[in-house]
């Protein structure tokens, strides 16, 4: 639809007033071009998540400016914007209605957007995301881990976004099911033609699914580095090196003495 | 003699379509080393720790051929004889330090509990012993964190504060559950230190149990790789990359990796076999 992605530009985040401010984003600027993929990356308290949230309208107090796909974001979000950005959340196991069944989850969502058919679109969806039809009358507790985040990722895409923010949609999960939802991903990516902003505190999950990464420290962006440099450990900041050996395991130390 | 010598552990919970086995004959043994656990959820691995511990409540069943400390059996111990051996010769450190530590009771009251129930000491020389602990584990303020309430802790803190708590009555035994998963990567690194620290210099015996490989293979001495309640695999741990097992070797290339770039990820492909297979001994 629209040839920009996400522009962001000097965007800060606080919460509270006068002495309890506490700065989360500061001065936050990068772009992601239709149809990219960016990584943020950063321990916890850093700002990452804070910044997904500003986008989608969950923070009141934010300065800067942001734009997606397009559209200058103000203080409310258009029905328009939801339907172009869409959230996929860490927890599959917070994030889905205990008491609905799949069908409810993405018929309700399809309705919501307006949809009039939204019998084949269920199937549809299920099918994107490699759920049979069998799973569409289940709950969530008669599915696995893996399978509740296809249906989270399912009700992500019911709108047909061009952008998908995805807060640590892994983290939750073993390895092995991990390595079927990033592969889902980046499936989904190529057939849709999705514009992603990952965050994760996994260097690894985040280079293997994006191909510009942001380092985050403490509410600052220290340093935007592509996926070759960081593979390579082509590194200008002292914290992202920091990141990458502790990514690496553990290293023991030379003399250990308390 | 070994620290700790299990055999032929199960643990099975009855449940409303049957028998569930959720650890089926277990063996291994731990001497002053750091033993790592390594597994999916699900498979066994918290089990195992909890009933070596045994921390498995009916109606959870657990059985063994034999579960001994420093040659010692406890399975025919009586439960007050069991709670000597909690915390003063085997102790556990779990995941989260936020479910772990008593929300409306100071960080300094709990860590000197600990001690007091199982030595006898005036209160100034237990408060003295707890505010050394602190050190220990790299508190740079142990007079305030004495004080203050598990909230006012960051995850770090917290996780820190727990293998204080249970490292002051000096156990020869660790178990680990899971201690860094809910940590930053660089906090993650500080707390092994201790960990690793202490294996070396009170000569204890450390079980990790994780779903890390990377972490277990670069942190442990040995590692048992289980599948469905068995040992599928047991290898030295620098040499987890080169494991056999297409258990293992399937979580392995699951994992996606900085220095190795992929368009498709590896997806484990499940044998039926792996979990019909008997289980291999731990023992080293």
């Amino acid at each position: 639809m629209n040839n920009s992605g996400i522009d962001i530009n000097k965007l800060n985040v606080w919460f509270g007033h006068g002495e309890d401010r506490v700065d989360a984003v500061r001065s936050a600027s990068f772009t992601v071009p239709n149809g990219g993929s960016f990584g943020l990356v950063g321990e916890s308290g850093s700002g990452k998540s804070t910044i997904l949230r500003a986008l989608t309208g969950l923070v009141p107090d934010w300065n800067g400016a942001m734009s997606v796909a397009g559209e200058t974001l103000g203080k409310s979000r258009t029905r328009n914007f939801y339907k172009q950005v869409q959230m996929v959340f860490q927890d599959p196991y917070a994030s889905l209605h205990p008491r609905h069944s799949v069908d409810q989850v993405l018929g309700e969502t399809l309705q919501l957007h307006g949809f009039k058919d939204v019998e084949t679109r269920i199937m549809r969806l299920l099918d994107d995301v490699g759920l049979g039809p069998q799973f569409r009358f289940r709950y969530p507790h008669q599915l696995s881990g893996g399978q509740r985040q296809r249906v989270a990722i399912a009700r992500a895409l019911a709108s047909e976004p061009s952008i998908l923010l995805l807060d640590e949609p892994t983290s939750a999960l073993d390895v092995s099911v991990q390595a079927e939802i990033l592969n889902l991903l980046t499936d989904l990516r190529a057939e849709h033609n999705l514009t992603y902003l990952m965050v994760s505190h996994n260097l690894a999950v985040v280079s293997h699914l994006c191909q510009q990464i942001a380092v985050m420290q403490e509410g600052d962006i220290v340093e935007i580095l592509s996926v070759e440099d960081m593979r390579a450990m082509r590194t200008a900041h002292p914290y992202t090196q920091h990141l990458l050996q502790s990514s690496l395991g553990y290293v023991r130390e030379e003399n250990n003495q308390v | 003699m070994k620290l700790l010598d299990v055999e032929n552990l199960k643990v099975s919970f009855p449940t409303r379509t049957g028998v569930f086995d959720a650890v089926r004959g277990v063996s291994f043994t731990l001497g002053q080393e750091r033993l790592g656990i390594v597994g999916e959820s699900g498979s066994g691995k918290s089990m195992t720790g909890r009933a070596i511990l045994r921390l498995i409540r009916p109606p959870g069943r657990v059985t063994a051929d034999r579960i001994a400390i420093e040659g010692e059996d406890i399975l025919s111990m009586s439960e007050k004889q069991m709670r000597s051996v909690r915390g003063q010769r085997i102790s556990m450190v779990l995941q989260d330090p936020k479910f772990s530590l008593n929300p409306v009771m100071r960080v300094g009251d709990q860590i000197t509990e600990a001690y007091s129930v199982h030595a006898k000491s005036s209160r100034a020389e237990t408060r003295r012993k707890a505010l050394e602990m602190l050190e220990a584990v790299s508190i740079r303020d142990p007079e305030r964190v004495f004080r203050s309430y598990p909230h006012e802790m960051s995850g770090g803190m917290g996780q820190r504060i727990m293998i204080a708590m249970m490292l002051i009555p000096e156990p020869k035994i660790l178990i680990a559950d899971e201690p860094t998963s809910a940590l930053d990567v660089s906090v993650q690194g500080q707390v092994l230190n201790i960990m690793d620290k202490l294996v070396q210099q009170r000569g204890m015996g450390l079980i990790l149990i994780s779903h890390d490989l990377n972490l277990v293979s670069s942190f442990c001495d040995r590692v048992l790789i289980m599948y469905a309640g068995r040992i599928v695999e047991t290898c030295r741990a620098d040499a987890l990359h080169d494991a056999q097992h297409p258990y293992t070797r399937g979580l392995l290339n699951s994992l996606p990796r900085l220095d190795e770039p992929r368009t498709q990820l590896e997806v484990l492909k499940r044998d039926p076999a792996w979990s019909e297979a008997p289980s291999v001994s731990g023992a080293s």
